[in-house]
């Protein structure tokens, strides 16, 4: 025992420098065998993925590859494959018809937005990118901003060729802008406030419409296209991107009043975001197309578009308003207490300390909603409106060339919707490695 | 728990006025039915160094935290530098602008380098420029002794840091009254040195100071008077000296019998 008790007393005479790892095999050969290979189980898993994989593969890549992209119509299309692969039985075998897409695309688009007007929509999602940059990226120059802030007049202006329209809506703008400026001072902080916000609607209800028209009649205009000439992403980017853009800050406002501890304020956040939660969508569309106009003020009439896109944006807010308060409820007291103890009152405290937080916690479920929103807009296709998906591929389908096609088109519009999503994925990713602040 | 050496400390600059600077009278407290704190009155004078220690759960962090209404009291006043605590939500933003406060667990805003968590509630609330606020920001991130983290973030700092930067933060505000809520606690034993001498350094230039801590190696040198806290009321308080030698109530002598018996 005793020469045990000996032993256990030590003294490190030197300490030890770092060393590297030791070298265990490493590269293509280590993955392959950590990932695929690591035992009888996984080995067979992967050798069965394998072979789904290339069974999938070498039905669909030969469609698709050798599809016929030169044609005038499906029974042209059906000739022609039979002429370069012989006749098929009608399973398997076949290849694409691309020729409906090389034909149609510009429908699928742009739906029936007259084609010598082409050049305003793509001019518009052009001014759409300048405009989303300096909001999107950082670095951007701030400049952009001037862009970003006329960009939603602009492109109303262009899509629907109303130019006094826009200009109306924006003197609101402006006129809530001088009031606050120049009357705030005389009448008190209060009141000033108040009148900042009532004036502007007031004027929208009562006067916009009018001067609007009127500016239409003296300006040199463009030539008007109606709502219902909107059509496939055309229309799909006009509701989606209206709507991520309105939905956002309604839905942060909801958030906040839904944790708000003033009674009437809660309350009503609570019944807001329950109601439009809590029934479907297509119910909305439905009371967007059918209802809205009762409950309107006379006179002031929007057309099915306008509607659909305000039922959108506040049935998507109340799903925003839910994630941003998972959002809210992570960050730890203590943010709260930190931003209170400092003397930053309320509004201060949300957005410096508590709202950037919030929505960094939030980004991946308000990008999923977002993701959600941008397909839910083929809905649109239940109360009328032409859909990229089932709108348009009727359309085409009921001429006499392209009847009975549909892979082809469903492909083109899904892999267009996509890239999309894909985007706004990758965005979402990128943004929250920008904002991962709070690691080593 | 002497984890402060004993360096002679320079009292020429701590001098306890006559001043008021904290009233507080007949003030209780309930969460739900529970009584947390019970007919507290204390007058603190301007320049006073008050230690206030006790058992888990016996009101002493909510006290200070009533202070500046992080906690509301149900009944009695507070009067913090003549202004009379109300729910009037400009009056309780006032007196937090003036009240600094170092949290348990520091609460650095994550989001923000160390140099824009210390300017934040200078530019927003009193309206510094920015320039300005950066100057007095670097000015005390040098006194905590980190200046040269200033470009970081909170989560890079180690806990010592990070507290020292808490503190940094509530200067900025040029508060007259400073309130410590277990500003050590939360600390590895080797961080809690560097953590206590900026606060002795911060007593030493006069500054009112409450503080909620264990550290009793602080309270002997530091405290012009030590309070103990049980059960929600104040059961006794005396100066240093008398306070650890020779406690009068049971109360006290068990529990300081606990923590210095070891």
């Amino acid at each position: 025992m005793s020469d045990m008790n000996a032993n256990r007393a030590f003294v490190r005479s030197d300490m030890l420098p770092e060393q590297a790892p030791p070298a265990l095999e490493t590269g293509v050969v280590k993955w392959l065998r950590e990932n695929l290979f690591s035992s009888w189980i996984n080995t067979i898993l992967t050798l069965v993925s394998f072979a789904l994989i290339y069974w999938v593969a070498q039905i669909i890549v030969p469609w698709a590859v050798f599809g016929i992209w030169d044609a005038g119509s499906l029974t042209e299309c059906r000739a022609i494959r039979d002429e370069l692969y012989g006749v098929s039985d009608g399973h398997g075998g076949g290849v694409a018809c691309w020729a409906v897409i090389a034909e149609r695309w510009p429908q699928i688009i742009f739906g029936f937005y007259p084609s010598d007007l082409y050049w305003r929509p793509i001019l518009a999602f052009a001014l759409f990118w300048v405009a989303i940059t300096p909001v999107l990226f950082e670095g951007a120059p701030r400049q952009l901003l001037v862009v970003t802030v006329a960009f939603p007049f602009v492109a109303v202006a262009l899509l629907w060729g109303n130019v006094g329209g826009p200009i109306a809506v924006a003197l609101g703008f402006a006129l809530g802008w001088a009031i606050y400026k120049f009357a705030t001072p005389a009448i008190g902080q209060l009141a000033g406030t108040i009148a900042t916000i009532v004036v502007p609607i007031l004027y929208w209800i009562l006067l916009s419409g009018y001067i609007g028209d009127g500016l239409s009649a003296i300006l040199p205009g463009l030539e008007p296209v109606g709502s219902s000439r909107f059509g496939g992403f055309l229309l799909a980017l006009v509701i989606g991107i209206s709507c991520i853009v309105l939905s956002l800050p309604i839905g942060i406002m909801l958030a906040l009043a839904r944790q708000s501890d003033l009674f009437i304020i809660n309350k009503s956040a609570v019944v807001f975001i329950e109601v439009f939660r809590g029934v479907p969508m297509i119910v909305w569309l439905f009371s967007a197309s059918l209802l809205l106009g009762y409950f309107l003020p006379e006179g002031m009439d929007p057309d099915d578009l306008v509607r659909v896109i305000i039922l959108i944006t506040l049935f998507s807010a109340a799903y925003i308003a839910e994630v941003i308060r998972g959002g809210l409820a992570a960050l730890p007291r203590g943010q709260y207490e930190g931003a209170d103890s400092l003397g930053l009152d309320y509004w201060q405290s949300m957005r410096l300390i508590i709202l950037p937080q919030a929505l960094k916690i939030s980004i991946p479920g308000i990008v999923s909603t977002f993701i959600g929103l941008f397909k839910d807009t083929t809905l649109v296709v239940f109360i009328g409106l032409l859909d990229p998906l089932k709108g348009l591929s009727d359309a085409i389908r009921a001429t006499t060339e392209w009847n009975g096609i549909y892979w082809e088109l469903f492909i083109f519009s899904g892999a267009i919707f996509f890239i999309f999503c894909f985007g706004m994925s990758q965005y979402s990713q990128y943004l929250e490695r920008k904002l991962a602040t709070d690691r080593r | 728990m002497a984890m402060v050496e004993e360096r002679a400390i320079d009292r020429s600059q701590m001098k306890v006025s006559d001043e008021v600077a904290i009233e507080i009278t007949g003030m209780n407290k309930w969460y739900g039915t529970f009584h947390v704190l019970r007919d507290i009155n204390l007058t603190v004078q301007r320049g006073e160094r008050i230690v206030i220690c006790g058992p888990s759960g016996s009101g002493k962090s909510t006290l200070i935290r009533c202070i500046n209404a992080l906690e509301e009291h149900q009944q009695g006043s507070i009067t913090v530098d003549g202004t009379l605590l109300s729910n009037d939500l400009k009056n309780i933003d006032k007196i937090r602008s003036e009240v600094g406060m170092c949290f348990q667990h520091f609460n650095l805003f994550p989001h923000l380098t160390i140099l824009e968590n210390c300017t934040l509630a200078p530019i927003w609330v009193r309206k510094t420029p920015k320039k300005e606020a950066e100057e007095t920001a670097m000015y005390f991130l040098e006194k905590v002794k980190i200046p040269e983290q200033a470009d970081k973030y909170p989560g890079q700092l180690s806990g010592g840091q990070q507290q020292r930067v808490a503190i940094a933060r509530s200067l900025c505000m040029r508060p007259r009254i400073m309130l410590f809520d277990e500003p050590t606690s939360a600390l590895d034993p080797e961080m809690i040195k560097e953590v206590l001498d900026t606060m002795i350094a911060l007593a030493e230039e006069g500054m009112t100071m409450l503080c909620v801590t264990h550290e009793m190696g602080f309270a002997r040198q530091v405290a012009n008077r030590v309070i103990f806290m049980d059960a929600g009321q104040i059961v006794e308080q005396n100066e240093p000296e008398p306070f650890f030698t020779n406690p009068q109530s049971e109360r006290t002598k068990l529990f300081l019998s606990q923590i210095l018996g070891h």
